[in-house]
């Protein structure tokens, strides 16, 4: 009798403990245990976000499925609902598909991911000899500046490599007017971009290009964005605005926040995971560290999103509570 | 593609030709010299025809636009819609797909997303290497084995295996589904005639339209991951099935027919038992085929969600990783090779006659291959439960060649960047940027003329309007200027690549070793994806035109070297020995023989290399170029679908009008030169 009762009561917290093993824990306990599907593209930043998003949510209880999409096609995923959530929409270059999106109502923004985009055009510091002007834009209208930075192809005029064409950045209309001697190229995509910049930086050879953080590339080469007309709504819209009277687009690129989205079948079926998306936050600093330590000390993305787990305890469990 | 040339002359209406002569002559001298005025004096008062005017424009790309949409939210069945249909079909792809992949990559799991658990392991990496190797044993002996095990060894030491399972998943998913179809679809236009009409344009679409331009339908239609990618992949490889089945089924024997008749064959088993079976040697050049082009496909499909190889090798060259990128792409070159070689080696086994042997009776005996294949699971798989390194290749055994490939481009872009640059501008200032002006200065409505001209005096009436046809709609769609870029871009590259795959083949074609090692390089070349080689060109010829010239070059040269030592070696040997006899030089029998008899093969690989140049045009536009490519790759990335199709089809078109041309050419010369094909 007396060991029945024992081995009972041990039976039933045996039960009891796994059950609290099994219980998901936190503010997954009565939603839907479908994944959450995030979306990677294929830059190691975004990377970088989305896993560490997803750890929480795992810590959290949830359900996380990873599925590789492209940056600008996801919104369609977004829409349908086949994908949910998209960590780095970046002011920059996503704004407009972004707008779109919300605008049908199926998609909702969740706010800042804490990260400031930085898109400019940009120089080596070792080219700052040859156009001492610079970082100031006004530096460029001068010829022998403008020549510095020429090929045979553009010369007399500058060569500014701008980035694929889908990222928008309204360079053409910019140089034209900022009646800035320089032609614009466009690279096919941020790798060939790049691979001009490394080519480059190994000659310290001349070079003008889009460079954008966080990214690794202004952690491994030493230079400067060039300081434009601070970026206004007004200049994009009124031609009036700025120093050419007749033209749009006389300043610099907007620096803005990168935005997460979500499909609002988040909000139906996983409500607390989406209170965790909107509170995740992080800063250019850290994610320009972790970057660097993937792209250029060849560490894996799952490592350095596991340290970064371990060593911020105390504010990723505020996101989950 | 294997267009139907014009019809073989027959000798009246060679004579007929031979007449009219004169006629033709005159003919093409007025058309040029109209064209010639309309080009220098028109522009003033005729500037429609130069511009094609925006107000006549086919809205073609918003008519696509709008049929896709009430594809993906309006087009029902009644009971189900037609996404429903497609969302179908994608479940269906992707159950035999997750089984695949479960058993090469992720193990059985049970549950979705990081919920999963695993209650199998995939299976470990000695026993897939080792299967393979039987497989190999059993279709080529022991040469192929081990062939087959050093290609996957290969991949193992540098550290691509788990890459290589995913690829390999969905490559044995995407080639049997690509085969079955192609298989049907050629059966049915075999059967039907009329079927047969309509499937060939449509195969010419789908192999020549980029790819690019219909992932977006197939991501709103199939959904996200890798279930698209396969689809996307199966409408790349299928087309040479379908072709190659209709091709073999017609040239079954008759004798072999009117056997199966007298036997009294149903029709299904006339389909099954006899012809299926009889083309079979055909039919396997098909199955290989698929496979080539399933791996072709393998960065594109990374794009929208295959992962693996493709993911890996696009990734590393994101962060300029040259080494691994170089090292993914070899990876996916050893699978190539294996999967080709086994391909070969099967279908040739199937050929060979089956000799009548007593059955043994105990089952190893019997199945030996399939028994050593489970047994090898069955240990391996309880052993790598045990031992770590019998499941996964360890990592400490792997090879990388670490920054060696850095290096060395470092090395030539410190050193010779100042003379490459020079040659590079020479070439650019002096060839490139004049070419490209010069046509897109020219009258569009000119060049339309002159194009159907062509297609008239080369094959009659039926080709001229098609060829005519199809140069209006390029205009007539707003594509003009980029069209015209897109030829400027091709026809360079494909001067380049054919004079130089000429001259290669020449020299190889009498030089068995040399062609064994040339061979070689152009099958890596051609499955070496082509972005691996693409930055470093970036890097040390810098983004533009000349970059993807390069990277087409590159690519397209192969047929034109292939073909040029087919032909040369074809060339009948008593009509070279009649040329030493009468006392010809080895120079005289090459030019004025050899060459000129070899020429339709020739033009044929040209014909080629054109079509592997406008497949390269999309992989191009991301070095930057301002083509058709590009607007197509834009396109991809604003989902714009009917923008993207529109420019899509006018690649097509300009793939078809090349073809059809040059096809009909090489017709003619061949009726000149009195062949037969």
């Amino acid at each position: 009798m007396h060991r029945s009762t024992k081995s009972r009561i041990q039976a039933g917290a045996l039960a009891l403990a796994i059950g609290l093993a099994l219980a998901p824990v936190g503010a997954a306990a009565q939603e839907s245990t479908d994944p959450i599907k995030l979306t990677l593209h294929d830059w190691t930043g975004q990377f970088i976000t989305t896993k560490i998003m997803g750890e929480v949510l795992k810590k959290a209880g949830y359900n996380i499925e990873y599925v590789q999409a492209d940056y600008i096609a996801q919104f369609a995923g977004l829409k349908t609902g086949d994908l949910h959530v998209a960590m780095e929409i970046w002011e920059t270059t996503g704004r407009d598909a972004m707008d779109e999106a919300t605008a049908t109502g199926t998609v909702e923004n969740l706010g800042e991911t804490g990260m400031q985009a930085i898109e400019e055009w940009w120089y080596p510091s070792y080219m700052a000899e040859k156009c001492p002007g610079l970082p100031n834009w006004e530096a460029l209208l001068d010829e022998a500046c403008a020549e510095a930075f020429s090929t045979a192809e553009t010369a007399p005029n500058g060569r500014y490599l701008g980035g694929p064409v889908t990222w928008g950045g309204y360079d053409d209309e910019r140089a034209e007017a900022l009646n800035l001697p320089f032609e614009v190229v466009h690279a096919g995509t941020d790798a060939a971009l790049f691979a001009e910049l490394e080519s480059a930086y190994q000659r310290q050879a001349p070079i003008m290009l889009w460079v954008y953080a966080p990214h690794w590339a202004p952690v491994k080469y030493e230079g400067e964005w060039v300081e434009f007309p601070a970026y206004t709504a007004e200049c994009y819209a009124d031609p009036a605005w700025g120093s050419n009277a007749d033209a749009a687009y006389d300043c610099g690129k907007p620096r803005g926040p990168i935005w997460k989205v979500a499909s609002t079948m988040v909000q139906e079926k996983w409500p607390g995971a989406r209170e965790a998306i909107k509170a995740f936050n992080i800063t250019n600093d850290e994610m320009g560290d972790m970057v660097a330590d993937v792209d250029l000390n060849g560490r894996e993305v799952d490592d350095v999103v596991a340290e970064w787990i371990s060593n911020n305890e105390a504010r990723w469990s505020t996101w989950i509570n | 593609m294997s267009a139907p040339a014009a019809a073989p002359l027959d000798v009246a209406s060679r004579t007929g030709i031979r007449s009219g002569w004169g006629a033709m002559h005159a003919l093409w001298a007025a058309a040029l010299v109209l064209f010639a005025v309309l080009w220098l004096f028109a522009e003033p008062i005729a500037g429609w025809a130069f511009e094609y005017p925006k107000a006549a424009q086919i809205p073609l790309q918003r008519w696509i636009g709008n049929a896709m949409r009430w594809l993906v939210e309006d087009a029902s069945f009644g009971l189900f819609t037609f996404t429903d249909l497609t969302r179908f079909i994608a479940a269906i792809i992707d159950f035999p797909y997750r089984i695949a992949l479960g058993a090469l990559s992720t193990g059985l799991l049970s549950g979705q997303g990081s919920d999963a658990v695993q209650i199998l392991p995939p299976l470990p990496w000695i026993a897939v290497m080792a299967i393979l190797g039987l497989i190999g044993h059993y279709a080529g002996g022991w040469r192929l084995a081990a062939l087959v095990v050093a290609c996957f060894g290969f991949i193992a030491l540098f550290g691509q295996w788990t890459n290589a399972m995913v690829t390999l998943a969905s490559i044995l998913i995407a080639v049997p589904l690509g085969v079955v179809g192609g298989l049907l679809i050629g059966i049915a236009g075999y059967r039907w005639r009329w079927l047969e009409k309509v499937i060939v344009p449509v195969l010419d679409l789908m192999q020549t339209i980029p790819v690019f331009a219909y992932l977006v339908p197939i991501l709103f239609l199939f959904g996200f991951g890798p279930t698209a990618a396969v689809v996307a992949t199966i409408i790349y490889a299928l087309p040479p099935m379908t072709r190659v089945t209709m091709l073999a089924l017609k040239g079954v024997a008759s004798e072999v027919l009117d056997l199966g008749h007298m036997v009294g064959c149903t029709r299904r088993q006339m389909t099954w038992r006899v012809m299926v079976p009889s083309a079979l040697p055909g039919l396997m050049v098909g199955v290989n085929q698929v496979i080539m082009l399933s791996l072709n496909m393998v960065i594109i499909a990374s794009m929208i969600g295959a992962g693996g190889l493709g993911f890996e090798v696009l990734a590393a060259l994101r962060r300029l990783d040259i080494g691994t990128g170089i090292e993914a792409g070899l990876a996916i070159v050893a699978l190539a090779i294996a999967l080709d070689r086994l391909s070969h080696a099967v279908a040739d086994r199937g050929l060979a006659p089956k000799h009548a042997e007593a059955e043994p009776t105990s089952l190893l005996a019997r199945y030996p291959y399939v028994t050593a294949a489970l047994g090898i699971v069955i240990v391996s798989g309880i052993a790598g439960l045990a031992i770590g390194a019998v499941q996964t290749f360890p990592a400490a055994l792997t090879l990388s060649t670490g920054s060696f490939w850095e290096e060395v481009v470092r090395w030539i872009n410190v050193n010779f960047f100042d003379q490459i640059e020079a040659f590079k501008n020479v070439l650019l200032l002096n060839v490139l940027i004049p070419f490209k002006r010069f046509l897109l200065g020219l009258p569009w409505l000119g060049v339309v003329g002159l194009l159907a001209l062509a297609g008239w005096t080369l094959g009659g009436i039926r080709l001229a309007a098609l060829v005519g046809a199809l140069a209006f709609l390029i205009a007539a769609t707003g594509q003009w200027e980029k069209a015209m870029v897109t030829v400027y871009l091709c026809s360079i590259s494909v001067i380049i690549a054919g004079a130089l795959g000429f001259l290669i083949g020449i020299v190889t074609a009498d030089r068995e070793r040399l062609w064994k090692v040339v061979r070689v390089i152009i099958d890596t070349l051609q499955t070496l994806p082509s972005f691996v080689y693409l930055m470093p060109a970036v890097m040390l010829f810098r983004v533009g035109d000349f970059t993807a010239m390069i990277a087409v070059v590159a690519y397209a040269i192969a047929p034109a070297i292939r073909y040029t030592v087919h032909g040369l070696r074809e060339v009948d040997p008593h009509l070279i020995e009649a040329g030493t006899a009468v006392g010809s030089t080895k120079r005289q029998i090459l030019t004025k023989i050899r060459i000129k008899l070899a020429l339709p093969e020739i033009m044929l690989g040209i014909n080629q290399t054109i079509m592997l140049a406008l497949s390269m045009l999309v992989i191009t536009a991301l070095v930057g170029t301002r083509d058709l490519g590009q607007e197509v790759y834009i396109a991809l990335t604003k989902a714009d679908t009917g923008r993207g199709l529109v420019a899509g089809l006018s690649v097509a078109f300009i793939a078809i009008i090349a073809d059809r041309l040059i096809s009909a050419g090489a017709a003619h010369v061949r009726a000149g030169l009195g062949l037969q094909r």
